[in-house]
């Protein structure tokens, strides 16, 4: 009902970018024009925006045409659709990228031949008057490039500074700047300073500036390539819908934009075409694979009434069908939504990495400076300099990007992935967490079984009957049920062309079965405790009745007047690679435990063929949640997976609530994580996904930690006194450009992890 | 010597001071007329914003930094993320808030803000 009243909302209300509009006088113009649109209930005009914001009933394509006549470009708002956004996004990447390298390739080409020269041996020091003319002249050149290479860190800086906030580029601009400031003053001053510290050090400005453009611009191209998986994803939706639409009193199928595209349309879609929005098939039959969204790898059968979701490919025949979710509705623009959000947000394991990065680069500028001071006091001559290069090199080197990025890079890539193996997951709390389940509980109906339980067995036992009267006679008692096993049965006999007739007197007797009166006769449908309550004698059928539990099937006994007739068998079969799935689950060290309202027997029955040894039958649902809260009592971290249909409570209860979707029937709500193909392999995908990506959460983390941990005592001369070791500045502006992207890197290689074949 | 440990540890005392002590308090309404954040050179300009309480508001961001840091704005505390394309404009929609003070930043916090929510009573008596 919520959903439908959206629709109805957003139809009403739209929005409009206007291109063209340049003068103040074009709002009242282009306002004026579109209110005398009928229909249309009042226009808007955002100028600073370039906006129109229109309410009231009118197809998108006719505001548009309306704006376009009076010599105005616009377009529907909704229209800059995510697929442009990527598209700019990637043009904006790519002119940064080549920005920073035209910077790179300044700085270096002052850079590199200085670095030889200083390495090669030549004097860096200020003796001679010649030296300080030529030094002046580098001095400048490598001012110049700290403004055309390097530029953006000192705005950067200072606009933060002002601020009060602190940032990479405030580390990289004060060392750059003190590298700088002081060789100049050895430069011009050389007399205020003592002999030994005569020495410049505009080779490390120079190379530090082009190192860390070149380590941001290595990780520009890195970064684009964690957001793969969202831009398959949004690559999905189609561009363009075939309508059915009135046009000229005639009927005619037109293409338009997929952004326009209202409720209710009649859409046509052909072989190899995508569907555009989400619908229900009203003519033609056809297979279309949804493999893109749920992982799901055999095509699907879709005839009238079944629903056909957006993204999906039609692969045989031709259709009809009618939206029923379009725009930001459609089940694709969900999961996308979703995916992004998760893929920016924070597992805990993260937020220490954030308080730190808080505090991170102040403390790092009070190490500079209380490094320059021990130097000072306690360093051997030239203790300026030597103080100068530690306070340069602290600050270049600490680098809170690496630890900034180390988590969410790694989030980004895992929850991209696991959306590619159709599994949904709606944050990293969930995704850390499921990477640490030690039990997880699984509903037997529509989790481990298909959920569409089939008779199997129909055991005549009087012989006065056949198995056609003893389906209509069970069919007709069952009729008025709504329990899953009752629709086996009535679903049977419809199959064999047998309609259930009325039935009268109609008792359910709960936990029991069902006593009813069909034609005179006094009918009893139910279980062997509905048999032994009314003293109807077994004989020897009881040990048949066993023998179908024993094989996974529910057995039923029907009595007519007092007699025992028949037993029907009916039975959930299992999904074929549940088996499997549960085996991968164990040998991940998890205690797997079926849970069920079914009978003790047929859910032994199952758990056995399964090879699930723990389990909990005859569970009423509102007691799901119970023995979720009961392992938990046990210390064990709960997984919980449930079709959602009467597991919510238990789902949400859990530490990660698995909700098992067949197709494309997101059932986002009460999940944490949602498997968008029936198969339970999807959960073994998640976990396992989920622990590689924690893994490399972790290896990030760590290497950022140990990297600055040890880094900056390092660049401070913690060495010093014992192995007369001190870092180069340029030497550490290079590990700072490349943590980072290492970082990136790492976080990269989980795009190629592959969960363990089923 | 002396002087020079002293200047010292003025200055760390005048970090400490400026980034961690100090409280800013400006904030500007976002409410009342429609204010784009602009996402440029490290930091969101402007970065404190006061919007009303109680009903959903829309905040135009304008990024001008091609950094990918500056790429995408987190709502933490509502679960939102919002990628901001280059050069052009970008509303973020923002529910219906209770008064409080709520962090926006960029996936590595480099970019901070705030956003000051207060009871509409507030809004309209500071103005």
């Amino acid at each position: 009902m919520n959903k439908l009243s959206d629709n109805i909302t957003q139809s009403a209300s739209q929005e409009l970018i206007i291109d063209g509009a340049s003068c103040a006088s074009c709002v009242g113009k282009i306002e004026k024009a579109l209110r005398a649109v009928t229909g249309v209930e009042s226009a808007e005009m955002n100028f600073a925006l370039r906006t129109v914001l229109v309410t009231g009933d009118v197809a998108p394509e006719t505001l548009i045409n309306t704006v376009e006549s009076i010599g105005y470009n616009a377009k529907s708002s909704n229209q800059a659709s995510d697929d442009q956004l990527l598209d700019e996004k990637e043009v904006a990447d790519e002119k940064y990228y080549v920005k920073l390298m035209k910077q790179v390739w300044i700085a270096l080409g002052l850079g590199i031949p200085l670095m030889i020269y200083s390495i090669a041996g030549g004097p860096m020091t200020v003796d001679t008057s010649l030296e300080r003319a030529v030094w002046l002249l580098i001095g400048l050149l490598c001012l110049a490039i700290m403004y055309f290479a390097g530029k953006h860190f000192y705005i950067g800086a200072w606009k933060s500074f002002v601020n009060h906030n602190a940032n990479m580029d405030t580390l990289i601009a004060l060392g750059t700047s003190t590298a700088w400031l002081y060789s100049m003053i050895v430069v011009l001053f050389p007399m205020a300073l003592p002999e030994m510290a005569r020495h410049v050090y505009f080779e490390a400005t120079a190379m530090i500036i082009g190192l860390i453009n070149l380590g941001l611009a290595l990780e520009v191209k890195a970064r684009g390539r964690t957001s793969e998986a969202i831009k398959r994803l949004i690559g999905l939706q189609g561009k363009t819908a075939r309508v059915v639409r009135v046009v000229d009193g005639k009927e005619q199928e037109i293409d338009i934009a997929i952004e326009q595209v209202q409720l209710n349309d009649i859409v046509r879609v052909r072989p190899g075409e995508k569907i555009s929005v989400d619908g229900v098939v009203v003519q033609g039959h056809t297979t279309i694979d949804e493999s893109m969204l749920t992982g799901e790898p055999m095509p699907v059968e879709k005839a009238e009434e079944d629903e056909v979701v957006a993204g999906t490919l039609n692969k045989s025949g031709s259709i009809l069908f009618k939206a029923t979710r379009v725009g930001k509705d459609t089940a694709l623009a969900q999961i996308i939504n979703m995916v992004k959000r998760a893929q920016n947000s924070k597992p805990p394991i993260g937020r220490l990495a954030d308080v730190i990065s808080g505090y991170f680069v102040p403390v790092i500028m009070i190490i500079a400076i209380v490094s320059a001071l021990v130097w000072l006091n306690f360093g051997p001559e030239p203790s300026l300099a030597f103080a100068v290069v530690s306070a340069t090199t602290v600050l270049i080197i600490a680098c809170p990007c690496a630890l900034g990025l180390a988590t969410p890079m790694s989030v980004m890539v895992g929850v991209g992935k696991a959306a590619e193996a159709g599994v949904l997951i709606r944050n990293g709390e969930a995704l850390q967490t499921s990477a640490k389940i030690t039990a997880m509980i699984l509903d037997k109906t529509g989790t481990i079984t298909e959920g569409a339980p089939t008779v199997t067995d129909i055991i005549v036992i009087d012989k006065a009957y056949t198995e056609t009267d003893i389906l209509t006679i069970t069919a007709s008692i069952e009729s008025g049920s709504e329990h899953p096993l009752a629709q086996a049965i009535v679903d049977a006999a419809i199959k064999q062309g047998i309609d259930p007739e009325n039935v009268s007197d109609f008792h359910a007797i709960a936990g029991h079965g069902i006593k009813a009166n069909f034609n005179g006769q006094q009918l009893l449908f139910g279980n062997q405790k509905l048999m032994l309550s009314k003293h109807i004698a077994l004989n020897g059928f009881v040990s048949q009745a066993q023998k179908l539990a024993d094989e996974a099937k529910t057995p039923m006994y029907l009595a007519v007047d007092n007699k025992l007739a028949a037993i029907i068998a009916v039975s959930d079969p299992i999904k074929t690679d549940s088996i499997s799935a549960i085996k991968r689950l164990q040998a991940g060290g998890i205690r797997v435990v079926m849970l069920t309202g079914d009978n003790r027997a047929t859910a032994n029955a199952v758990a056995k063929k399964v090879g699930v040894t723990e389990v909990f039958a005859e569970v009423l649902p509102e007691d799901k949640a119970n023995k979720v809260a009961e392992l938990q009592a046990q210390g064990e971290i709960v997984g919980m997976t449930g079709d959602g249909i009467n597991d919510a409570p238990a789902l949400a209860l859990a530490n990660v609530g698995f909700a098992i979707g067949t197709g494309t029937d997101v059932a986002i709500e009460s999940a944490d994580i949602t498997l968008m193909r029936g198969s339970l392999h999807g959960l073994a995908d998640a976990i396992a996904i989920s622990k590689a990506t924690l893994r490399n959460i972790k290896q990030n983390l760590f290497g950022a930690f140990i990297y600055n941990v040890a880094g900056v005592p390092f660049a401070a001369g913690v060495l010093y006194p014992f192995f007369g070791l001190l870092l180069n500045p340029v030497i550490a502006g290079a590990a700072m450009a490349f943590s980072s992207l290492t970082v990136v890197s790492n976080a990269n290689r989980l795009r190629f992890f592959k969960a363990k074949e089923h | 010597m002396i002087i020079v440990n002293l200047i010292g540890l003025a200055l760390i005392a005048l970090i400490v001071w400026w980034f961690w002590l100090y409280k800013p308090s400006k904030a500007v309404d976002a409410s009342a007329e429609n204010i784009t954040v602009v996402v440029n050179d490290g930091i969101y300009q402007p970065a404190r914003i006061r919007v009303a309480a109680g009903k959903p508001t829309k905040l135009q961001f304008l990024r001008k930094d091609g950094s990918p840091c500056a790429a995408t704005v987190l709502f933490p505390d509502f679960e939102l993320s919002e990628e901001l394309p280059v050069g052009v404009s970008k509303s973020v929609a923002l529910p219906a808030m209770l008064a409080g003070e709520y962090a926006f930043h960029c996936p590595m916090k480099m970019y901070t803000g705030t956003l000051v929510v207060v009871e509409s009573a507030a809004l309209e008596g500071q103005k």
